[in-house]
């Protein structure tokens, strides 16, 4: 029992793990498009579970919230609104597979070099995942220092909380941050200008008053951006 | 202690426990709706079972249980089952991250991104009404499936948006620390005014609640996602979505209405003045918790009864066009207070006059806000449209014309 307890974050590690890998597998493997989508969005919550095993609690609570509550409802909504109910039989396996698994060792050699422990990455200094359950459930104080990122020791123990996340974004990151989210908000915009249609002749004459209100509005909006 | 009393049978009895709860008054409410349905429109509702109609509660599992179960010929099996099981289980596991009583011993677990947390565990409820709509293999369910994603994922934005004046405020994801820092000061409710109208209305939209109820509207939809279900999977969808009822008001209660404290600036039922009292202290917090999340119940009720239902164009300008703007406003009104008044951030003892000026600020632009929702359109564009009936004459003005 006591070599359980001990081995518990090694435990649920490749319980996780296992379903992690073997449900992104699933997501290309399924020939209907809807259970793909719901593979991904197991693998999304077990590669949320993994980022909170590593104490990255506020990356898996917005790894959630982003991806499993906005994005994978609007996969969803995509699939059922063209309503394919499978996929043509095909075969699964691309031509290209040998070059394929190529890459991916590759990439997988990267990036293990770079996490693992070594000149690249510092081993993070903490207790095991069963102690820090522990610490959060007692009462704990963060330090929450403005230069989060000056000390080593500082580092670590903010590592992944909401804290640290924070001052780096609006303090030392601040002006990337900030050219991301405009461009994603142009990408939003073009996005929206690419998707606009005219109406038809027939939607014309049948559309309620207030979708012809907002084509009124459309034109005039292109009018000025026109002039 | 030993690990294992710590990390599992402990919280195990806490979860059950909280499982109790919730089932429980589920349960009554699913008679306490009706009931004051039929008070609020001057009718009656169940009184025919026992006293009351108490037992009514007693007598719907049992007939929804002895009901035939209906697998549609062409429906998806794994989705048709999964869809009404999925939206319980985040309701479940966010009640346990509900602190419903003085911690430690009234809350199953707790969490240090707590709200985040549970934020993110709510939004997963819409895969069950999504995939229950799909799955069924019938057109008016999968267009209540289809609305229901689009309005969860309108939504869910002002329903985040409008938590994070109470973070700015409290300085911490904990839902003890927020319930801590309230019974200091004064309920969040007052400086966080306008967060609060957000947070009701959004989280009314989230729970498919009328007057946002547009996935089961039975005037277009049948009954919306559900129309192919029957018997007990029925039961666990309306379990679920009044779970979720229950899961948000026990949020808001924690968020905005001092959780299960009655105090204000440091005096009143604080969690010290309650921990004095031991267990006896513990069961009056509860006490106060449940009674705060039961008058936001009613107050769901109280909607169903008086508000008509959205149009979907409505819905979609009321999320995007008011409660998001309205949301960002109020994170920067919050930021600027936060600045401006350093008191805010000082303990106990202190007259909350800095909360009730954004009382006060906040009711104004709610009443603003209302006004300008509810004026009906304006459309200058309605009267140049050749749309507008010909030019009558009144016979004795002919000779004028």
């Amino acid at each position: 029992m006591d070599a359980l307890t001990a081995n518990m974050p090694l435990v649920v590690f490749l319980l996780v793990g296992t379903v992690t890998v073997a449900s992104a597998i699933l997501v290309v493997a399924m020939r209907n498009p809807v259970h793909s989508a719901l593979f991904l969005l197991v693998t999304f919550l077990c590669v949320a579970v993994l980022f909170v095993m590593r104490g990255a609690e506020f990356v898996g609570a917005v790894q959630v919230l982003v991806y499993a509550g906005g994005i994978m409802v609007l996969f969803l909504f995509v699939v059922m609104l063209i309503n394919v109910r499978t996929l043509p039989e095909e075969r699964i396996t691309s031509p290209y597979w040998l070059g394929g698994i190529a890459v991916g060792a590759a990439i997988f050699i990267l990036l293990a070099t770079l996490v693992r422990t070594g000149p690249y990455h510092q081993e993070v200094n903490r207790p095991d995942i069963l102690e820090s359950i522990a610490t959060h459930t007692m009462e704990t104080t963060v330090a929450a220092n403005g230069k989060a990122t000056t000390g080593p020791v500082v580092h670590y123990t903010l590592a992944g909380n909401s804290e640290a996340v924070g001052n780096s974004l609006y303090q030392e990151y601040l002006v990337p941050f900030e050219v991301a989210s405009l461009f994603l908000l142009v990408a939003m915009i073009g996005a929206i200008v690419i998707g606009k249609r005219e109406l038809g002749a027939m939607e014309e004459e049948t559309a309620p008053d207030f979708i012809l209100d907002r084509v009124k509005t459309e034109h005039e909006v292109k009018e000025v951006v026109n002039a | 202690m030993n690990p294992w009393m710590l990390f599992f049978i402990w919280p195990v009895i806490k979860f059950l426990i909280a499982i109790t709860i919730v089932l429980t008054i589920v349960a009554a409410m699913t008679w306490v709706e009706r009931r004051t349905l039929g008070f609020m429109q001057a009718r009656l509702g169940p009184n025919r079972v026992g006293p009351a109609g108490l037992f009514q509660i007693i007598a719907d599992p049992i007939k929804l249980m002895l009901k035939e179960d209906i697998l549609p010929a062409s429906a998806e099996k794994v989705a048709y089952f999964l869809g009404p099981m999925i939206p319980l289980l985040p309701a479940f596991v966010v009640f346990c991250l509900i602190p419903y009583g003085p911690p430690p011993a009234f809350a199953v677990t707790r969490v240090n991104v707590g709200l985040l947390l549970i934020m993110a565990l709510t939004s997963t409820a819409v895969y069950g009404i999504i995939l229950g709509g799909w799955a069924s293999n019938n057109k008016y369910s999968l267009m209540g499936g289809l609305r229901s994603a689009a309005q969860m994922v309108s939504y869910e934005v002002p329903f985040g948006l409008s938590v994070v004046g109470v973070l700015m405020l409290c300085g911490s994801f904990d839902l003890v620390k927020i319930v801590q820092y309230q019974e200091r000061h004064v309920w969040n409710l007052l400086p966080q005014l306008v967060g609060a109208f957000i947070f009701f209305v959004s989280m009314n939209a989230e729970s498919n609640r009328v007057p946002f109820d547009l996935p089961e509207a039975e005037s277009e939809l049948v009954a919306g996602y559900h129309t192919e279900y029957s018997g007990m999977k029925f039961a666990f969808f309306m379990l679920a979505e009044y779970a979720s009822m229950l899961v948000n008001s026990c949020l808001m209660a924690t968020l905005y209405l001092g959780g299960w404290t009655f105090s204000i600036a440091g005096y009143g039922l604080t969690t010290a003045a309650l921990s004095k009292l031991g267990l006896l202290g513990g069961l009056i917090g509860a006490a106060i918790f449940f009674a705060k999340v039961m008058a936001l119940m009613l107050v769901y009720v109280w909607f169903r009864a008086t508000f008509p239902r959205f149009r979907f164009d409505q819905l979609m300008d009321l999320g995007w066009k008011w409660m998001i703007p309205l949301a960002l406003g109020n994170i920067f009104v919050t930021g600027i207070l936060v600045l401006a008044m350093p008191n805010l951030k000082i303990d106990a003892g202190i007259y909350p006059y800095g909360e009730l000026l954004m009382a006060v600020v906040g009711a104004a632009i709610i009443a603003l806000t209302l006004f300008l929702v509810t004026r009906g359109p304006r459309r200058p564009a309605a009267a140049a449209r050749p749309t507008e009936p010909p030019k009558v004459i009144h016979a004795s003005r002919v000779s004028e014309a």
